[in-house]
Parts: C-alpha cells; sequence; structure tokens
C-alpha cells in the first residue's frame, strides 16, 4: 500500500539561502511521525510547504496519491490536511464552539450537524464546559487544544502539528500527549509533528525524522535514532539523557 | 425564521415586535415630514446593513459604496425615461450593473492581496471613476443630472414606483426589514461563518479549508447587488440624479456612520445607528435654523462632535451596549 504522504526530494531556497535540501520521507496511514531538530533546522519550512504555505523549489510532494506541492492551503486542507499554528491564533471574538464550528462546516453544510459535531470534538478535549467562553479568554493549554480541536473538526486524515508543546508545563504536556493518542488510535487520525520537547516525542512518535541545517541526517525509530552519533552531536548534546 | 425568533430571549421578541409594530402604524400618526424623516432612516437601514455584510462581517472595508447607489439609480431611471421601463423590471440590469462592478473590484483587490485600506482606497477610485464617467455620458444627463419627470397621468402608479409619501415609506419598511432578516439568516449560515472566520484571522480561516477569495468575492456581490436595489428606491424617490452628488464621497461615508454608530457585525447595529444619526441630523438642521446660526458647516460640526462622543463612549457601538444594558443579550465569560 503507498503512504499517505510521501516527501520526495524537497527542497526550498529563500534568495540563495539553503532553507530545505533535498528531504525525503514518507509517512503511513496511523503513524505518528515527528520532525526534529535545532531552531533554523527548515523544520517549520518544510512543514509549511506541506500545508500549502509555501511552494518547493524543488521535489514533490504527494498526499494519497495526489500530488499537493504549491496548492494553496484551503485546498490542501479540503483533501484532508489540518494543521495548528505554532503560535496559536484561534478567532479571538468568536466563543470556543463557534470557532470549532468553523472548522466543522468544512465538510458539513447543516448547521445543526456541525455544531453538533463540534460539541463532540470539544467534549474529547475537555472543552465542552468552556464552550461559551470567548476564545480569547482562554489560557494557553486551553487555546492549544483549542486550535486542535478546530483542526480535528475538518476531518483530517493527516494532522499537523507544529510545536504544540511549546509552553506547556510538564504536567500539561502529559496531558497533550494522552490526547494525541487518544486522536490517533480512536479518530484514526494520522500525525505528522514538530517538537522540541524531546520528552513527547519520545512518548508518542513512532517514527522520526531528524532535520540539521536543513538536510535530514537521521530517520528511523526515535529508540534508533537519539542513539545516532551525529544526532547527537547535532542536536541533542552529549549528555542527553532520557 | 423560526429558529431566528426562537434564538431571542422573551425580552428581545418583545422589543422587536414592539418597534415592528410602531413603525408599521407609524403613518397613522405621523405629519407628513415625520414620515419622510423615517423613510430616510429606513434607507439607510437598508443600506447600512448591505455595507455591514461586506464589511462588518467579511471584514472587508468598502468607502466606495455609493459607487452602487449611484449605478442601480442611474440604470434604472435610464431605463424609465429613455425606454419606459419600468422599475420592478430595472431593478434587474440595475443590480447586474453593480454586481458586476462589485465583481471587478473584488476581483482586483482579492486576487492581487489589496488589502485593508488599499482595498478601501480602491472602493474609493472606482467610485470616483465613474463619477467622472457619467459627468461625460450625455445619454444620463452628464453633470446636468437626470430627471424622473412628474407625470400626472402616472400618480399613484405603485408598480412604476409612482407613488405617495405613504408607499414610499412602505417600501422603505419592507426593504429594512428583508435586509434586516437577510443578515440574521446570513450570519448565522455557512457562509457567514466563513465571512467571520476571514475577518478575524485570514490565515487561520486558509487552514480550515476556507476559499477565502470566493466567500468574500461573494460578500461583495451580496452588497453590492443589495445597495443597488438601494439606489432604484432612491432614484425613484427623489427623481434627480447628479453624479455629483450621488458618487461623492461623502455619500459612502453617511451610508457608513449608521453601521458603524450602532455596532458592525451585529444584525440591529445598523438599524439603532440610523435611528440615531438620522434623527440628530435633523435635529442639529432645525436647531441651528433656530438659533440663526448661518455659519457654513455648523451642522457638520456639531454631527462630527457627537460622532465622536458616541464613539468615544460605545467603542464598539450602541447597538451591544444596550443589548447588554437592557439585557437582550445571552450573556458570555
Amino acid at each position: 500500500m503507498s503512504p499517505l504522504l510521501a516527501v520526495a526530494d524537497v527542497g526550498k531556497r529563500f534568495r540563495g539561502l539553503v532553507a530545505v535540501d533535498r528531504v525525503s520521507f514518507t509517512v503511513e496511514a496511523g503513524d505518528i511521525f515527528a520532525v526534529i531538530g535545532p531552531n533554523g533546522a527548515g523544520k517549520t519550512t518544510l512543514f509549511n510547504m506541506i500545508a500549502g504555505v509555501l511552494a518547493p523549489n524543488d521535489g514533490t510532494i504527494t498526499f494519497r496519491g495526489e500530488r499537493i506541492e504549491g496548492r494553496t492551503p484551503d485546498a490542501v486542507c479540503r483533501l484532508g490536511v489540518a494543521r495548528t499554528f505554532q503560535i496559536v491564533r484561534p478567532f479571538p471574538g468568536l466563543t470556543v464552539e463557534d470557532n470549532v464550528v468553523i472548522g466543522a462546516l468544512l465538510h458539513r453544510t447543516d448547521m445543526a450537524v456541525a455544531r453538533r459535531y463540534a460539541r463532540d470534538i470539544l467534549a474529547t478535549l475537555d472543552l465542552f464546559e468552556k464552550r461559551d467562553f470567548r476564545a480569547s479568554a482562554l489560557t494557553l493549554p486551553d487555546r492549544k487544544r483549542l486550535e486542535l480541536a478546530r483542526a480535528l473538526a475538518t476531518d483530517p486524515k493527516l494532522l499537523l502539528l507544529d510545536e504544540v508543546m511549546a509552553g506547556l508545563r510538564p504536567t500539561e504536556t502529559d496531558r497533550m500527549v494522552d490526547i494525541l493518542r487518544g486522536v490517533n488510535r480512536d479518530m484514526g487520525v494520522t500525525i505528522l509533528l514538530i517538537e522540541h520537547v524531546m520528552r513527547a516525542v519520545m512518548a508518542l512518535a513512532g517514527h522520526m525524522l531528524v532535520l540539521h541545517h536543513g538536510a535530514p541526517i537521521a530517520q528511523g525509530r526515535p529508540e534508533e535514532v537519539v542513539r545516532d552519533a551525529k544526532v547527537i552531536t547535532s542536536y541533542l548534546g552529549a549528555e542527553a539523557t532520557f | 425564521m423560526i429558529s431566528l425568533w426562537g434564538d431571542m430571549n422573551r425580552r428581545g421578541q418583545v422589543v422587536v415586535a414592539l418597534a415592528l409594530l410602531l413603525l408599521l402604524v407609524a403613518p397613522l400618526g405621523a405629519t407628513r415630514y415625520v414620515l419622510s424623516v423615517l423613510t430616510l432612516i429606513l434607507y439607510f437601514v437598508y443600506v447600512g446593513q448591505a455595507w455591514n455584510l461586506m464589511m462588518g462581517y467579511a471584514g472587508q472595508l468598502s468607502l466606495g459604496h455609493a459607487l452602487y447607489v449611484g449605478l442601480g439609480g442611474y440604470v434604472s431611471a435610464a431605463l424609465w425615461v429613455h425606454f419606459g421601463i419600468g422599475p420592478w423590471l430595472g431593478v434587474f440590469p440595475a443590480v447586474a450593473v453593480a454586481a458586476a462592478f462589485g465583481a471587478a473590484i473584488g476581483w482586483l483587490g482579492f486576487r492581487f492581496g489589496i488589502e485593508g485600506v488599499y482595498f478601501a482606497l480602491l472602493t474609493i477610485a472606482f467610485a470616483e471613476f465613474t463619477r467622472i464617467g457619467f459627468d461625460h455620458i450625455g445619454f444620463v444627463g452628464g453633470a446636468g443630472g437626470l430627471f424622473i419627470p412628474y407625470e400626472e397621468q402616472r400618480l399613484g402608479q405603485w408598480w412604476n414606483l409612482r407613488g405617495s409619501q405613504l408607499f414610499f415609506y412602505y417600501l422603505a419598511f419592507a426593504l429594512a426589514a428583508a435586509a434586516v432578516l437577510l443578515t440574521a439568516l446570513l450570519a448565522r449560515s455557512r457562509l457567514g461563518y466563513q465571512w467571520i472566520a476571514i475577518r478575524e484571522d485570514e490565515t487561520a480561516a486558509r487552514a480550515l479549508g476556507i476559499d477565502v477569495f470566493r466567500a468574500k468575492l461573494k460578500a461583495v456581490l451580496i452588497s453590492s447587488s443589495m445597495t443597488a436595489i438601494g439606489g432604484v428606491f432612491y432614484a425613484f424617490y427623489y427623481n434627480s440624479l447628479f453624479p455629483a452628488q450621488l458618487f461623492d464621497m461623502g455619500r459612502s461615508i453617511e451610508l457608513i456612520l449608521g453601521p458603524i454608530v450602532g455596532g458592525t457585525g451585529t444584525v440591529f447595529g445598523p438599524v439603532v445607528g440610523a435611528f440615531i444619526l438620522t434623527p440628530l441630523g435633523e435635529i442639529l438642521i432645525s436647531v441651528t435654523e433656530h438659533l440663526g446660526i448661518n455659519a457654513p458647516g455648523a451642522k457638520a460640526v456639531f454631527f462630527g462632535l457627537t460622532l465622536m462622543t458616541i464613539i468615544y463612549l460605545v467603542p464598539t457601538g450602541v447597538w451591544p451596549w444596550l443589548s447588554r444594558k437592557l439585557g437582550l443579550a445571552r450573556r458570555r465569560p
């Protein structure tokens, strides 16, 4: 069976600066795939190319057998790729519920159906009690979960998470890990995440890719990758422990 | 519609029902002057609501809505004067022409990423170009204006909009009520939610699969079409059209003050705004006349000061504040 997402020889240059240099990897349906690497390694650029924000200079991105590189973000989302933003951007003036309703309306035309679905998702993500709050009134961890809820409401096959753990305390991180596990297992959503919090990556990822200066330096199962000498020197540091 | 009514709380329903009833029976007790002011108010409710859909909901600032009023008015009036085509039929080409201009502005703006104030400049530019253009189109009278002649034998032909003040009052009432209802329905529709998402955060809206270009274009098309119908009303109510008057920037501003004062992005904001501003303008005229202040612009100064005070006191509009005070809105943490 062909993979859900296949990134092949993708490259992106900004005025001669190589941000992403011939990166290839595949994500199988049902997997949780992590992309890690130091700041400036090209993770977000790679991510933005998959999400349709940026068009790659070279290479192809194939999602469910369809080429998606260079398409617009809304077209990519309609195909089944949802994303969250590193700096969360809920619709501040709307209620929590209406934020999620907007996502749910992508594949639902009936308002009542969309609202019911939005409430289901809010319940799954522990936000149901806060559904009438304005999004701007939420705390950061709540806003992160809201952003996740909104993305899930679009019925994605693949969920792109851009540093969803950043700014969370360890207990909140563990809660998010549990939620993401549930999303992956119960809702059947494949997850591709960019993450700095190694604790979360090790708990979640089935496979991972390490980027350094825009190029892949290691790929595979987490327990293999973290023992890789290049990864340790370039990113984790010699004394990294988990 | 039923769910619309059901969503309001008891007090809200009573207030809306009372207001509708009052407006329906108003002609019984109103003088001709009061009726003309009420007609003007309802006209501003209507066009303000059209603008509100585009700015208040979809977040696209148009400062050139006079363009659509003017086009609607001119097309329908010219068809009537030159070809004897009545406004009930003429309204269709009038709407089509205005919508075509709206589509052109929308396409240029949204395809090429002209946003915010630059988009507003584009709308002003179109209105100005059109004004200059109409100054030189002899067919519609050029700068000298286009007049719908007074014809004795047509008096009372309400189907040709040759009715009395009373008729125009009820027509304005129907237009305003329809606009409010349409806004309420759109606001809770899929398209309405897409507009609000775009208004709040365009990047996030795109990431949720919303075709931003299409949604914005729909907003301009609906708004310009609605406004053009207002233009048809204007033409047959006033019977005289001058480019310098119809397409003037001041006209575009006048049209948007109601929704801004009342509260953009709300269903009743443009209603409340029009009911505050139009009478205020009338009162200021009579007060300055009474006091014998003949200085040019005196009315405008007072009007401006009042506006500033209102906006300072209730920056998000009178209606959101009022509905909170009167307990008409659902409470939100």
